[in-house]
């Protein structure tokens, strides 16, 4: 399991077995072909199948969009295809969906083809979704890790650790009440924000393995060093303390609406900009790129560094 | 509760700051693997004056488990086995519980000993029942649930260790030499403040019951180091923990279980510091119900554990430390689990 937990070991499984064999150099969600056209996949198997704050369905769309505009592209299609466990209910199917149809009109994405099995009773846990997704760049657009220099910013788009939180809660009934919800999203329309109104030079939604695992990710890309600060981190206070409970850090948990954005110079306004806009109202600067160090570190509150390590796989809650 | 005002950054500073007018090298154990993270994650010792030392000690359950009891689990092929998610990826001799898992073994992970009940309604069930007095009154809970509703499918692999009695074998060690200990927050809260009174009459220290915000273990450090010349046992956390502890927790815990030696991996035995099930709820102890033995697995003989369980060398003064032994591949039992102290040095001190 620890193999798609989307931390050091997922990533190398996918170098050790996927990239070899089909000989792709690029360990990106999404890729640009002939330099305008950007094709993505992605699987969908979230347990529990509804959850507060969305579903499989506005997942499996806000996924499909958030890997698309990572570089700059325009989201525009979508197909889809469904396997589906004998006797899985069709209200709940209408259900689903139906909010892949409103989330995909929400993100002026068509839905344009798929396919459909239906397998025997427990060969699969209810439904899982698979997506392609195509979207297109505009001219001008280059996004890329290797143009990130020192000094240049981190931003996230609003509070960490969300969308973990909230299937924590569900799948364990651990009884939260109200229960936290996923921040499941799409977010063109944040990306559209930052190309317009800073120098943007690399974005990744924060999914699984959070925002920890994919600095780490970048800096080995990259050799680049990053800090990180602390006091500045979105966390909403229900999360912070089912973190403390559970020996979880919001760092490494999931996010299915959040991204981080390097960026150079940027309009002074950029944060109450983003703060208007409602996928982004709690954006912050959480750190920068540096040549001080090397690797991702943390700034406490206490002003000490300490070292953010790539986790080698989920973290798992403890005892006491 | 405002869990802030623990974390405020300029107070804290600068009651460390007052500590630098201490001079003397002192060095207190931080007994709980809680408060070894804490203080990880915090930066804590190294903020600290040089002159204060604090050591790690034993507190961390998943590593004082002996290993073997993975594998003598991962052979009840027929039951489902529940566990807290810490003991997932320990390694047994062959494989961990979750190499198991992904073989075919129902192997789950609950946050409650209610949810492992909950899920031998329809299933022969186990749950993985390790801990120290913290979780014990749950465990305890769960059994005299059981016996009510006449539950023939649940039943515990009682494996509660209690913290006084290691902490009297481990002062007893005439090479350990520290000044005070940090009392762990949680198991006090059960406990209350008498258990540890022994401890400044037989060995001549002090003790302070401490929370896990960094406010809290600056505070329990700042009240050993003025409370040197008259040891006695403090409580800094007493907007959790009453001097009493928690009665109606200690009456469940008498209720089922009794005191027995225990074995401590890394450590050896320690007389009445373990708790089995009362023959009473035997219906309920996987140990009889499935004949489970434990024995000590071979450790490895460059692992120095037991010596850093025992406070007295501190992880990275292991040869195995970060090299050989990591969290991913780990050795000894420190490494193994996230509260473990050489983990907790791994993630935050090197």
């Amino acid at each position: 399991m620890s193999h798609g937990s989307g931390a050091a070991l997922t990533r190398q499984l996918i170098k050790e077995v996927f990239a070899g064999e089909f000989r792709i150099s690029t360990l990106d969600d999404a890729v640009c072909i002939d330099g305008s056209l950007t094709v993505t996949t992605d699987a969908y198997v979230v347990n529990p199948i509804f959850f507060p704050g969305g579903d499989i369905g506005k997942l499996s769309i806000t996924g499909t969009v958030n890997d698309l505009c990572m570089n700059g592209s325009r989201p525009a299609y979508i197909l889809a295809s469904f396997i589906l466990e004998e006797g899985f209910a069709i209200d709940q199917l209408h259900s689903i969906v139906s909010s892949m149809q409103s989330t995909a009109e929400e993100a002026g994405v068509q839905i344009i083809a798929g396919d459909t099995k239906v397998v025997e009773k427990g060969r699969c846990d209810g439904l899982y979704i698979t997506t392609a997704g195509i979207g297109f760049l505009p001219g001008g657009i280059h996004l890329d890790a290797g143009k990130i220099r020192s000094g240049d910013k981190i931003i996230v788009n609003g509070t960490l650790g969300d969308h973990a939180i909230a299937i924590i809660n569900a799948r364990q009934q651990l009884g939260l009440t109200p229960a936290p919800e996923s921040d499941c999203a799409p977010l063109h329309e944040v990306i559209r924000i930052l190309l317009q109104n800073t120098n943007l030079k690399f974005a990744r939604d924060a999914t699984r393995g959070g925002v920890a695992t994919i600095l780490n990710e970048i800096c080995d890309d990259t050799g680049l060093g990053i800090i990180i600060d602390e006091s500045s981190l979105p966390v909403k206070y229900s999360t912070r303390v089912l973190c403390d409970m559970l020996g979880l850090d919001p760092l490494y948990l999931a996010n299915e609406g959040k991204l981080i954005a390097f960026i150079g110079e940027a309009n002074d306004d950029l944060l109450s900009l983003l703060k208007t806009y409602k996928y982004s109202y709690e954006a912050a600067v959480i750190g920068q790129c540096t040549n001080e160090v090397k690797g991702v570190f943390l700034r406490t509150i206490l002003g000490r560094l300490r070292p953010l390590l790539m986790l080698a796989s989920d973290p798992l809650p403890r005892i006491c | 509760m405002n869990w802030n005002r623990f974390r405020q950054p300029d107070l804290i500073l600068k009651l460390i700051g007052d500590l630098t007018e201490y001079k003397k090298q002192v060095k207190f154990m931080e007994v709980c693997g809680s408060h070894t993270m804490a203080i990880g994650h915090w930066g804590l010792r190294k903020l600290l004056p040089e002159n204060i030392i604090l050591i790690s000690g034993p507190g961390c359950p998943v590593c004082v488990t002996p290993a073997t009891i993975i594998d003598s689990l991962i052979k009840l092929k027929s039951v489902t086995i529940t566990t807290f998610g810490d003991l997932m990826r320990v390694p047994g001799s062959h494989q961990n519980l979750e190499q198991a898992r992904a073989q075919g073994c129902d192997i789950r992970i609950v946050f409650s000993p209610m949810d492992a009940l909950k899920i031998s309604q329809d299933r022969e069930t186990i749950f993985i029942g390790l801990g120290f007095e913290t979780t014990i009154p749950g465990i305890a809970f769960s059994i005299v649930n059981a016996a009510k509703n006449n539950n023939q499918n649940f039943s515990v692999l009682s494996l509660g260790k209690l913290i006084p009695p290691a902490l009297d074998a481990l002062l007893d060690d005439k090479d350990l030499k520290v000044d005070g200990l940090i009392l762990p927050g949680h198991v006090s809260t059960i406990i209350g403040m008498m258990p540890y009174e022994f401890i400044p009459y037989k060995f001549g220290i002090g003790g302070v019951i401490t929370g896990f915000e960094p406010l809290d273990i600056v505070l329990g450090v700042k009240t050993l180091i003025e409370n040197l010349d008259h040891p006695r046992i403090m409580n800094e956390y007493s907007r959790v923990v009453r001097p009493e502890g928690n009665q109606i927790a200690l009456d469940l815990i008498s209720e089922v279980f009794e005191i027995t030696h225990a074995q401590w991996r890394g450590i050896g035995e320690i007389p009445d510091s373990g708790l089995k099930i009362k023959s009473k709820y035997a219906d309920f102890d996987a140990f009889r119900k499935y004949d489970i033995k434990t024995s000590d697995l071979e450790e490895n003989p460059l692992c120095l554990c037991g010596n850093v369980l025992k406070g007295k060398i501190l992880p990275p003064e292991c040869p195995l430390f970060a090299k050989t032994c990591t969290p991913d591949y780990p050795i000894g039992p420190c490494m193994v689990s996230s509260e473990g102290s050489c983990a907790a040095y791994y993630k935050y001190e090197r």
